[in-house]
């Protein structure tokens, strides 16, 4: 029986001619990775069980973004501790404030991470980098401190779902929309323990922001990962980031799904995910009358450039509604400075947002935007669960960086067409 | 390896944001971590919680966010062993490594009730519900696993 993509990556990193689904297997690591709120954790855990060398210093990442520019003293000691560490172990990925970014904007971004490789990252959405073409997965800090000491990793080898997508997607409809149109379809543990693997001729139409916001949110659908084929857009993408030699898998041809599923991207609408749980979809023409407080538009599922190009285009010489407040984040240093020469900036600031340096802050409720009692949000982030963004009777409702934008300026959850 | 206590039951997709709050990830001390455990969804579980006690939950348990806070923070609040009827994965794995035992049982997950008096054979999977006069069969850990519980967790397994 013929492998998927995921098993293929896994099967060549354990030094096998073959795996199976359910077989429990130890392989190599290309890339270890940990933020400023597991780090500590996983670094405790390191030192405890006697280690004093990490395996390779330039196949660890650590970066600072959870609870950065340090929100209190706490966090100021946390970041303290990973910082301490990275020189200790002479880390070459080490990213703390002015060079960092929301880890899974900036490891692509940086070529830190290629098609081919295999990923764990004590993050649950390590999962992104599947949309390169590597198997990349989250793990908690033990995890991380194992494959720091050792540059290995116990697997299960996962079974997969497949998605045949045809078609294209229309305008103001992003990778958010396909994702949550997914998540809402197949539930919240739909892939639990499962690849999400995307396939078919409607690929090549998601440009890489879309398909990395895809792959974000395999985990939103319980998965342990997802993938995408690589093709002329991945390559494109990689062309100027990744200066060593990468190795290409594809699916074989008679590889076993549990599930397949086909997608015409051009039927897909806008939609929003409402509270407490990504699978609560509707698509924005059955949404009704929401009022909403504050929109966030940022975090490592849509802080990329497209996503605040499309922002900006909504935004264009309209005002954030009274009684709103819009936050706008941009993933990295060079979203943000590519965003300000392109005068993006100036745009969300005209329109009354406000313009962060890069954190996941408000997406987790750490800071930079906490929500009171009984305040709602729309947000570009990733999950809506109780108490996600502040108070546990706030309310967070999901949706791309356009409806964010539409809904910030209307002052309730709206469609593009009902501002422009 | 045996656990005996009073049950605390929730239902499906109990989120880590739920089990610990991002709120209280600035501290990776057991303890503090311990006094917040399961805050956003049960105020009181803190003070109701006696060591021992065991955990029991639908689908989907500790779906969410990776943190490790999660599974620290129940172990560290006495809980002995969690039940469910199935695990995230992240979080299942977590629980192994750090070393909170976890049994998945739809059944169990089903029939127990919030208060029930429970006692779980470890070896066997065997739970039995002491106040309903039940017994469950929970599919135990592959050896792979055992030897990493046996070693006192991942870590530990590591250095042998």
């Amino acid at each position: 029986m013929g492998m998927t993509m995921s098993q293929k990556i896994l099967a060549a990193h354990a030094g096998l001619d073959h795996v199976e689904a359910g077989q429990l297997i130890k392989a190599k690591l290309d890339m270890v990775l940990g933020n400023d709120v597991t780090t500590p954790v996983a670094v405790n855990e390191f030192r405890k069980a006697g280690f004093d060398k990490v395996f390779d210093k330039e196949k660890i990442s650590l970066v600072m973004d959870h609870f950065t520019p340090n929100k209190d003293i706490k966090a100021a000691g946390q970041c303290k501790l990973c910082r301490e560490f990275a020189g200790e172990q002479d880390i070459l990925h080490y990213y703390d404030v002015g060079q960092m970014g929301i880890e899974h904007a900036l490891l692509p971004e940086k070529g830190i991470i290629a098609a081919g490789e295999l990923c764990i990252g004590a993050d649950s959405h390590t999962c992104t980098y599947g949309a390169l073409g590597a198997f990349s997965t989250g793990v908690g800090s033990t995890d991380m401190a194992a494959g720091m000491a050792t540059g290995e990793a116990w697997f299960k080898v996962p079974s997969a779902i497949q998605f045949r997508l045809t078609g294209k997607l229309s305008p103001w409809v992003s990778g958010k929309d396909v994702i949550l149109h997914i998540i809402g379809m197949i539930g919240v543990d739909g892939a639990l323990y499962k690849s999400m693997e995307f396939t078919g001729p409607g690929v090549k139409n998601l440009t890489m922001d879309d398909r990395l916001c895809i792959a974000n949110m395999a985990i939103e659908a319980g998965g342990k990962n997802g993938i995408f084929p690589v093709d002329e857009v991945t390559v494109e993408y990689m062309k100027d980031r990744v200066n060593r030699e990468y190795k290409v898998y594809e699916a074989d041809p008679d590889a076993e799904y549990d599930e397949v599923y086909d997608i015409d991207l051009s039927t897909i609408k806008s939609t929003v995910a409402f509270p407490h749980l990504p699978e609560n979809t509707r698509t924005i023409d059955e949404v009704g009358d929401v009022p909403i407080d504050q929109v966030v538009i940022g975090s490592c599922t849509n802080g990329r450039l497209s996503d605040l190009e499309a922002a900006a285009a909504v935004f264009q010489g309209k005002k954030v509604a009274k009684g709103v407040r819009a936050i706008v984040i941009p993933a990295t240093q060079d979203i943000y400075m590519k965003a300000m020469e392109m005068g993006l900036l100036r745009t969300f600031i005209e329109a009354g947002c406000i313009v962060s340096t890069p954190t996941c802050g408000p997406c987790l409720g750490g800071h930079m935007g906490i929500l009171a009692e009984g305040e709602r949000a729309v947000a570009t982030t990733n999950r809506n669960f109780v108490g996600r963004m502040g108070h546990p009777n706030s309310e967070v409702y999901l949706a791309s960086p356009a409806i964010a934008a539409a809904s910030a300026i209307a002052g309730k959850i709206s469609d593009v067409k009902d501002v422009l | 390896m045996n656990a005996h206590g009073k049950v605390h039951k929730y239902g499906d997709n109990v989120d880590t944001d739920v089990i610990i709050p991002a709120r209280y990830l600035n501290t990776a001390d057991h303890k503090e971590l311990a006094a917040h455990c399961m805050e956003d969804i049960d105020k009181d579980f803190v003070n109701k919680v006696k060591p021992g006690d065991i955990m029991v939950a639908r689908e989907n348990f500790g779906c969410g966010s990776s943190r490790e806070h999660a599974p620290i923070a129940i172990k560290e609040s006495g809980i002995a062993c969690v039940i469910a009827a199935t695990f995230a994965r992240i979080f299942y794995r977590n629980a192994i490594n750090i070393g909170l035992p976890i049994l998945e049982c739809p059944e169990a997950a089903e029939k127990i009730q919030n208060g029930d008096e429970v006692d779980i054979d470890f070896d066997t999977g065997i739970i039995r519900n002491i106040t309903r006069n039940e017994t469950y069969k929970a599919q135990p850990f592959p050896e792979f696993i055992k030897d990493i519980m046996k070693s006192g967790g991942l870590l530990n397994s590591l250095k042998k």
